[in-house]
Parts: C-alpha cells; structure tokens; sequence
C-alpha cells in the first residue's frame, strides 16, 4: 500500500465479539454479539481517516478496540511499528501517550464538580510528567492553543457553553501532543454554527501539530469535509475503503450508495434531483448476522452468491488500487439501483410493501 | 383561512437567575396540505412555541392569539384541547422511545389512542384499524408486530409506529418535533419518505421543527428561522435558500460542509447564542452578526424583502445589489487578519 514508515496505525483481522447475557439454567453464553469481524486497515502519518455508518455497525466498538479500551477477541494492532494488541494495561500506559480520544458528549465527559485547569492538567498527573507551576503553564499553553481562555483554568465546566466544553476535551486529548487522536462524534452534540467552529479548531491543530485522526461520524458531509480517505462500515464489517472522493463520487458497495443517496441535503433543487435509494428494513441483529454478504438481505442488487460468499475487499471494476469494495456486484458509475429488484427468493430478504419506490 | 394562526405568541419562563424569555413575538401561518418548516439551533424557542400551542407547557407565561381552524388555542380550556390534541392535530416527537408507554403493546396503544377520541369504534375495528395503519407505515407483517412492545420495535419502527399512531385519527395537521433527530441517516430517510407519502394521501398539514437544514430543503414549502426566541427570517423555501436576506440565515447555511465541490474551509458563525435571560439590546443576533452597525441597537421589526411573502427582521438593505456590495466588503475585511496570521 504505501512505505511502512508512513504508517501510524495498522489494524489487521480485528474481531471483537461480545458475550450475550445468558439467560439458560446454567447461564453459560453461547452467543455473541459480532460487533467487529475481521476489520483490517491502514492509517497514516497526518492524514484523518474517516470511518462512518450507523448505530451498530461497529465503529465504535473498533475506536475502543484501537485505544486498548477493550482487548480483542483476536487481530493485531500495530501502533508505531509495534504491536500493541496484546498489551497490559500497564505495558500499554506509555503508548497512550501517542494516542487520545474525543468523545461527543462534551456534558458526560468531564467532570462537573472539578476545575478545567485540573481536568486538562489530568494528562500530565498521570504521566508524572509536570507539576506545580510548569503543570499549570502548559495547560494554559494547551488552553489557548483550542482557543479558550487561559484565565478561565479555575471554573468549572458547568460555566462555559457545549462548543466552549467540547474545546476543554480536545484540549485535554492535546496535552501531551499525541500523535493519533481518536474522535468519536467530536460534534453531533453541538449546534451547526458551533459544529463549524470545532472542525476548522482540530483541521488547524492537524496542521500545526501534525495529527493523525481517526474521524467517527454519522454525518456524512462533515466526514466528507474533514477525512483523506473513508471506511463505510456495516455490521461489524468495512464495505467500502477509499479516498473520500472516490468512495463519495462512485460507491461502489450498494450500502454505501445508499447511504449516501440518504443525506438530506441542505439544497433544494440537488435534493429535488438527486434519486434516493430508500432501503427496506432495519440493519439485521449483529449476534447472528446474515451469512454470506451481510447486506444480502436489504440489498436491491443482491443474487444467490451473495447469500453464499462473503465478497473479499478488493479493487472493483476500474478502480485503483487503493478503493476497495466488498461487493460481488458492484454499483457502476451512473447506475441506478433504486428501481433494481434483487435477484433472491422472498425468504432471504426483508419485504416491506410501505417502502417500495420513491416518491 | 388558514389552518393555524399563530399571532404575537410570547412565552416566558420565570427561573431562579430571572425571567427567560424563551419565544419572542412569534407569528406563522399554516395552510391546509402544506409543510412548514421551524428551523433553529437550540434555545431558540423552536420547540416551545408549538409546544405551548398546544397547551403543553406548564408554568409559563403566554400571550398571543394561536387560531386553529377559528378557534383561539391558547384561551381553550384543558378539556377542550384535550379533544384537539390527537384528533385534530397530531404529534411526534424526537424520542420515540420515551413516547411509547413501555409497559403496554404498541397497537393496544394504537388502539387507545383511536379509542379514547371516538367511543363508538369497537376495539376490534379499532385494532384492524391500527394494523392498516402500522402497514401504511412500512412495518412488516403488521398484524403480528402489532403485538410486540415497544422495546421490540428498532429506533426507525419504533418512530413509524409513533407516526401511525399520530395519523390514527386523521388529523388535518401534524406537528412533528424533530422526528428524525435520533435516528440514522437511512432510517430518517424511510421516516421522511413516509410522512410525504401521508402527506400526499390524506392532505395532512405538517409543522416541521429540526435544527437539519437538509431535512427542511426536502421538506418544507414555507420556512421559519428562528433565533433567541424571535423569527428572523421568513420565506418559501427557495428563497430562504437561495434569496436570504438575513445575516443568521446567511450564517447557517455557509457554517455546513458542502456536500459536493471544492472542501473549503468552514465559515462558522463566531461565540454563542445568547442567554434568554440576558438579551442583549436590539437585535439579539447583532454580537455575532458581521454586518452590524449602529443602527442593530435598535430591536429590528420584520420587514418585507422583495415580495409580500418574504420578510426578515433585519436592518440590512432590502436592495439586493447593495446588500452584495456589503458581503464582498465584510468578507474581504474577514480574510484581513486571517492572511496576517
């Protein structure tokens, strides 16, 4: 793919299941919740990879699994050039160092009973690496560099406003200048006109500091704005891997199109224009996922092979090397899936009468 | 006559830190089979005022007239509104969970629902009827799921279900409170898809409130932009689009990523709403508005732009050409110190 230098993170035939509570007589679980099934990617030194699809698709489950939130059922993680999927909690303390989170409520996420000054200041207590007045310097230093107001280190965060507060966390995840900053719904909370502000803060810190992010998002537009390349994932599994515009201009994976045909766009006539492939039904439960592809059961495009095999991601149709797709019959450029019928008996698929067509 | 009137409606909340006013003059009209949209980011009144309408505010003060179909909402007694709510207007909200009674079966709720409003239905017409509804909106194999709890529907049924059981009656408007909020970007496109296709059958009126321009764009024949409890701009959906003539409108719509062309840098609009307790003097968008002068110390009072059916509550130039000039200068002065960096 590219020189191994450039790389900053690998993920390689990441799977993370979860146990289901059992609720049989001797409450031993023999089922499992796939919440990641043989994830495997790449990302750079100073690119922002974004990585988006909906509630359960695993994108956040992955997120955890990269900062060693949750140990993995099996896969290796390499950060750095070292591996890092099998670490103790101790052996794992100096890499976090390098690697910080921003998560999306800017309510839940910090304390409210402590100060700013020692929320931020948190990084460097644990780290033992200053204290006293050189503690408080570089926090304040930290503070101004997201734009908030050094003076303000005594208040709480109860005082300062959700985009003020989402500030205070990406300035705690700056403190000690990490190298991959993880953020998962940096700004679904906030308010557009605020949501502005905060994207161009962290594409200026990127800049400044040379950051590399992993970009979690629903909103497509905004991962669209923010990321180098994308991954669409659905159910556990990437569909889709490319440059934002590649993926963005010819999806390939019939998810991703759809997924994209659905952002409502804030533009009267694209939107009157544009066809809009409604899918039926919801995504299926991820503690018995449908075999083969897993999208064969919502899919317009969907044959009896994609019951069977489970497509590889790969390069399809024309595309360079570097956007691949997991998909048997891929979407060619100009084509219209939203009228298509898959090929697949009734019993394999969702049938909803309500949902058919566009309007 | 229009469906809903509504007319100076103010709504204020008394709080320990003082009197939050939280609608401010507010006045919209609904026609019969048409959408329009409130848009507005949080703490905008949006939500209240519809609310209040609809007599579901407690301990706030109110004044204004709100004229549905004639009647004056807001001197209604409880009862009265009572026979409205459901029946004649009916509601969803952001959360569908939270608006489903856990504890009982969906189409038992259906069926309470249809029940409560008209006695003379029997429950068993009126359970056929909550399976024709749960069908309508796209929920497979209705006549089982109508038996599952709440918890058993996935967040986009459970909001159908929500929509089914606001459209059990028939109404001849619908107030849909950030409907598509929580959910995903394919489910809300299914949840949209079905409230225009009642739309289109039943000639139902919708009141749209969400803070997603892009919900508005695909929805809505008349748009209202509200800001600190005030209507800043007012329009049909073309012009609030493309012809704005208010700063914060403005604002809004540059603050979104584009969805296709060149990546450029966000303009977001500069600091923050202000608190509805203290509001600053005039127009309460003039701290953040690039275009202030002197005269936006001054409360602004809605002016027509163009047409009659265009105004905004701007000191601006209605001219267009004049207000042009005045972007380019305002942006050029803005890229100033951005270079200097």
């Amino acid at each position: 793919m590219s020189d191994t230098d450039d790389v900053l993170l690998s993920v390689k035939n990441v799977v993370k299941y979860f146990p289901v509570q059992a609720s049989g007589l001797l409450g031993r679980s023999k089922e499992f919740v796939h919440a990641v099934d043989d994830v495997s990617f790449e990302v750079r030194r100073g690119e922002t990879l974004g990585l988006v699809g909906e509630t359960g698709c695993g994108k956040s489950t992955l997120a955890r699994c990269i900062m060693r939130l949750y140990d993995l059922t099996s896969g290796t993680i390499t950060f750095d050039g070292k591996d890092i999927s099998s670490l103790s909690v101790r052996q794992m303390r100096p890499f976090r160092r390098d690697m910080q989170m921003i998560f999306q409520d800017p309510y839940g996420s910090l304390n409210p009973r402590r100060r700013v000054g020692s929320i931020i200041g948190d990084p460097f207590a644990i780290h033992g690496i200053a204290d006293g007045k050189e503690r408080k310097r570089r926090v304040q230093e930290v503070m101004e560099l997201v734009g908030l107001n050094p003076e303000h280190y005594n208040r709480f965060p109860a005082e300062f406003s959700g985009g003020q507060r989402q500030r205070i966390g990406v300035a705690r995840a700056l403190a000690l200048r990490p190298k991959l900053i993880v953020c998962d719904e940096p700004v679904s909370a906030l308010d557009v006109s605020i949501q502005a502000q905060i994207i161009n803060l962290l594409a200026d810190l990127q800049d400044e500091l040379d950051l590399t992010y992993i970009f979690i998002a629903h909103d497509l537009s905004v991962v669209r704005h923010v990321s180098d390349r994308v991954a669409v994932m659905y159910l556990g599994k990437v569909a889709e891997l490319g440059e934002v515009e590649g993926v963005y201009a010819h999806a390939r994976h019939p998810y991703s199109a759809a997924l994209l045909s659905a952002i409502p766009l804030p533009d009267p006539a694209s939107a009157a224009e544009r066809e809009r492939i409604i899918l039926v039904g919801d995504v299926p439960s991820p503690i018995a996922p449908p075999s083969g592809c897993r999208f064969h059961p919502r899919c317009p495009k969907a044959k009896d092979r994609c019951v069977q095999e489970d497509p590889d991601l790969v390069p399809r149709l024309d595309d360079i090397e570097t956007h691949v797709a997991a998909c048997h019959f891929p979407v060619a450029d100009g084509e219209n899936i939203a009228d298509s019928t898959p090929e697949l008996s009734a019993d394999k698929r969702i049938v909803e009468e309500g949902l058919v067509g566009n309007v | 006559m229009a469906l809903l009137e509504v007319e100076d409606l103010h709504v204020s909340f008394r709080t320990p830190d003082g009197v939050l006013q939280a609608v401010r003059g507010l006045n919209f009209k609904v026609e019969e089979g048409k959408t329009l949209g409130i848009v507005g980011e949080s703490g905008s009144g949006k939500s209240v005022s519809t609310q209040t309408i609809m007599g579901l505010t407690r301990g706030a003060r109110v004044s204004g007239t709100a004229r549905f179909q004639g009647d004056d909402l807001l001197a209604m007694s409880s009862r009265q509104l009572q026979g409205i709510r459901g029946a004649k207007v009916g509601m969803i909200f952001q959360d569908p969970l939270s608006s489903l009674h856990p504890y009982y079966r969906v189409g038992w709720q259906i069926v309470e629902m249809i029940r409560s409003h008209d006695k003379h239905v029997s429950r068993q017409q009126a359970r056929t009827r909550a399976i024709d509804l749960l069908r309508m909106v796209g929920i497979p194999q209705p006549d089982q799921r109508v038996h599952d709890f709440p918890h058993q529907f996935s967040g986009g049924m459970r909001q159908r279900a929500m929509i089914a059981m606001a459209m059990s009656l028939n109404p001849i408007l619908l107030i849909a409170d950030e409907p598509t909020t929580a959910l995903d970007v394919t489910v809300q496109a299914q949840v949209l898809l079905v409230m225009k296709r009642l739309q289109e059958e039943f000639g139902t009126a919708i009141v749209m409130i969400t803070h997603d321009l892009g919900v508005i764009a695909e929805m809505a024949d008349e748009v209202v932009v509200m800001y600190a409890g005030k209507v800043m701009e007012h329009g049909d959906r073309n012009t609030i689009f493309y012809e704005q003539h208010n700063p914060y409108t403005e604002g809004l719509l540059l603050s979104l990523p584009a969805y296709g062309g060149e990546r450029e840098r966000l303009v977001p609009i500069p600091g923050q709403p202000p608190s509805l307790i203290t509001l600053p003097e005039g127009c309460p968008f003039r701290p953040r508005c690039p275009y202030a002068f002197d005269k936006c110390v001054e409360e602004p009072t809605p002016i027509e732009v163009g047409r009659a059916t265009h105004t905004s509550a701007c000191w601006l130039p209605t001219d267009t050409r004049r207000r042009k000039k005045l972007r380019q200068e305002v942006l050029a002065a803005e890229a100033l110190p951005a270079e200097a960096k």
